[in-house]
């Protein structure tokens, strides 16, 4: 069984079609990238996996989980369990420090005793590379310690699936490696992950598999050495051409 | 002719004094709770509640807020027997004062709830919290940190304003004070010994509010937090 | 004397009512000029006049309006001065509202970047050119939406002179109470009187602001 599936999904906002019709597997222990410009739906798409934004047409499966139009509250929540997500803008909580902002969720979410949601979060930290900071509040840390932590505050929910959605894109440039690197070695310990980015060289390093979205269509996949050694559509030759020079 | 002030008839009744300072102690005290409740459940109600529901909300809070606080006790005290609900004085003063706290507070708490990024409340979400967990645990303390000092002064007029139920004979300072001054004839003296121990409770209440933001925005050193030590070797990490 | 409540009972609140609006403009223009006075001596004035207006602003702002009518009442007539209730009323809604107002344009007028005062300077500007040309009227922008809230406070404060008899909008109508036993008729009445003139002050107040309401409804 597929980690993540949509099937026909449309999404509207108003009268305006942002998703029109996607369709995309994604198995266990894939890497995907999301490229595509600016607009055109990429995030919408990854809210709707979690259940951020309603569908209005088609239906997604996460870890045997399924959200369908008008489908209901508690229902989401149960799959917001399984897939976690990580924002372009870090959202740590500011009056929690680091090691409350991680132990929260597992503690009012899924009631796990407080020993255990510590002991969750020294591992997740070690994993991020911030075990020293646990008692930072999150502005006394730097943009790419705060997206680490906030990587680390997902990984404690133990997901099955991460969504990343521009995570380096408000960092300044010296900051993204860290954050880069970190998600690296989520992939290789061989977690799910779906990830916007415009880090081209990225994505085609770490991502097995890239899905070119354009207009609300998923316009063109394939394995990221195929798409961009030999794009096909005229869109995505045009798209990466730049960033490939 | 110059006036002589003496305050020895006055302060001989101190006992009737504190009586009435810790009434209006206890009287500001319970509408606080009670308004501030309300309030909150109105700003969320307003902010997130059912559509129905809003434009009725904010009816309520826009009639208390536009209408004075002693035509809202004389409506409570005076109608509501009229229309079958006895009330004492006393809690018709409180159940004043907590609508009327309740419909500003209502508004300070609903620009809190606003202030807060929306995307702090996805994140919330996104961990697979409800709406009153994300409320209870993201929302209301950066809220409450925006909105303190909104709150604190609304606080003040609320306890200072609670002197205005004297006019229905609710047991309080300005009503003890107005009987001193009545077997006194001190009108001058008493009402400064009023105004006096009204500025102390205010100096008061303002010093426990800023206790409890003490208490609500404290930070926890970062030499108090631990990890515990790892209990196993992780195997991927290991391997790698 | 009993008599119903209807109609011809409007005349008397609407009397009452002309009162209101009478003792809130006198307090607003008393509380306005002595609060911009005071806003700009706690501002601008030397150290020992900086700390009586923060004195006086913080006391007012510590003791109920009520307190302070009957001080000007009962209290400053036992001393030789005998006010009358309109009198009386006036000077403590002006004591009051000027402490008010003085804070809330002290703020406004600090709110106004430090920069400004010394692009002022930069032009040679006089200490009360800096303020005409540059500080004031920015000042005043800032300042025109909490003002007018205030001037619901003005509005609603006025019903307190109730309570020394002056006959204003709440004293018609808890003598019209007496005289027909109708509180709920009579006081939703009155409430409805303030609340036609307060509410669209307190939009205007929120709209001037930009607040979230304001926002919604000229959407
Ligand atoms: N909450 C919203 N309301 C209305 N339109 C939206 C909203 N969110 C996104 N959109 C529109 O949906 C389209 C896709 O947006 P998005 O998914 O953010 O694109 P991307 O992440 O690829 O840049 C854009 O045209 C955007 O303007
Ligand atoms: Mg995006």
């Amino acid at each position: 069984m597929p980690a993540v599936r949509l099937d026909e999904i449309k999404k509207f906002f108003g009268a305006h079609c942002v998703l029109d019709g996607v369709s995309l597997t994604v198995e266990t222990r894939d890497v995907v990238a999301v490229i595509g410009r600016s607009g055109s739906g990429k995030s919408t798409m990854l809210r709707c996996i979690n259940g951020l934004e309603e569908i209005q047409a088609g239906s997604i499966d996460v870890a045997g989980h399924k959200i369908v139009p008008g489908g209901n509250v508690r229902d989401l929540r149960v799959l917001r369990r399984e897939v976690g997500m990580v924002f372009q803008s870090y959202n740590l909580f500011p009056h929690l420090n680091v090691l409350e902002n991680i132990v929260l969720a597992p503690k009012v979410v899924k009631k796990v005793p407080d020993e255990e949601a510590r002991e969750t979060a020294a591992v997740v930290l070690r994993q991020v590379g911030l075990a020293d900071r646990a008692g930072a509040y999150p502005d006394e840390l730097s943009g790419g310690q705060q997206q680490r932590v906030a990587i680390a505050r997902s990984l404690a929910m133990k997901p099955k699936v991460m969504l990343f959605d521009e995570v380096t894109s408000a960092l300044d440039p010296e900051l993204t490696g860290e954050v880069l690197k970190t998600i690296a070695e989520l992939a290789e310990a061989g977690m799910t992950m779906i990830l916007v980015t415009h880090e081209m060289g990225f994505a085609r390093q770490v991502a097995n598999r890239t899905v070119f979205m354009h207009a609300g269509k998923i316009w063109e996949e394939g394995t990221s050495e195929e798409m961009f050694g030999n794009p096909k559509s005229p869109e995505l030759k045009t798209f990466i051409a730049p960033q490939l020079k | 002719m110059a006036y002589e002030m003496h305050f020895g008839p006055v302060l001989a009744r101190a006992p009737e004094f504190v009586n009435g300072a810790t009434n209006t102690i206890l009287l500001s005290g319970q509408g606080i709770a009670i308004g501030l409740t309300l309030g909150l459940a109105v700003a969320i109600l307003r902010v997130d509640g059912p559509k129905p529901i809003r434009p009725l909300v904010a009816t309520y809070v826009e009639v208390f807020r536009n209408t004075p606080l002693l035509v809202q006790v004389f409506l409570i005290f005076f109608g509501l027997p009229y229309i079958g609900l006895r009330l004492s004085a006393n809690a018709a003063a409180v159940i004043a004062i907590s609508f009327n706290l309740g419909a500003y507070s209502a508004e300070i708490f609903r620009a809190g709830l606003l202030a807060i990024p929306r995307a702090q409340i996805e994140a919330g979400l996104a961990l697979g919290m409800s709406r009153v967990q994300v409320i209870r645990h993201v929302v209301i303390v950066p809220a409450l940190r925006v909105i303190f000092p909104a709150l604190t002064g609304q606080l003040t007029l609320t306890l200072l304003g609670s002197s205005i139920v004297s006019a229905i004979s609710a047991q309080e300072l300005t009503l003890a004070a107005s009987k001193v001054e009545s077997l006194t004839f001190r009108s001058l003296e008493t009402f400064l010994v009023a105004a006096v121990l009204y500025i102390s409770l205010t100096f008061l209440f303002r010093f426990v509010y800023w206790l409890i933001s003490l208490w609500l925005f404290r930070r926890t050193p970062a030499e108090a937090v631990r990890l515990p030590e790892p209990k196993f070797v992780e195997p991927r990490r290991a391997e790698a | 004397m009993i008599q119903s409540y209807g109609w011809s009972s409007l005349p008397f609140l609407l009397n009452g009512a002309m009162w209101t609006a009478a003792l809130s403009v006198m307090t607003f223009i008393g509380g306005g000029v002595f609060g911009l006075i005071f806003a700009l001596l706690r501002v601008l004035g030397p150290k020992p006049v900086k700390y009586a207006v923060v004195v006086y602003i913080e006391l007012v702002q510590a003791t109920p309006l009520l307190i302070v009518l009957f001080l000007a009442y009962y209290g400053l007539s036992f001393m030789g001065f005998y006010f009358s209730p309109l009198v009386a009323a006036a000077i403590s809604l002006t004591l009051y509202a000027t402490a008010f107002l003085a804070d809330i344009w002290r703020g406004c007028i600090e709110a106004i970047p430090k920069q400004q005062w010394e692009a002022a300077d930069a032009l040679a500007m006089t200490g009360t050119q800096k303020l005409r040309w540059v500080i004031l009227p920015q000042a005043f922008r800032i300042a025109l939406g909490p003002t007018v809230g205030f001037m619901v406070q003005i509005v609603k404060n006025t019903s307190v002179t109730a309570l020394i008899s002056f006959v204003e909008l709440t004293r018609a109508g808890q003598l019209l109470n007496n005289m027909t036993f109708q509180p709920f008729e009579v006081f939703l009445t009155v409430a409805a009187m303030y609340f036609i003139v307060c509410y669209p002050l307190s939009w205007y107040s929120e709209y001037l602001k930009g607040g979230p309401r304001a926002r919604r409804a000229t959407r």
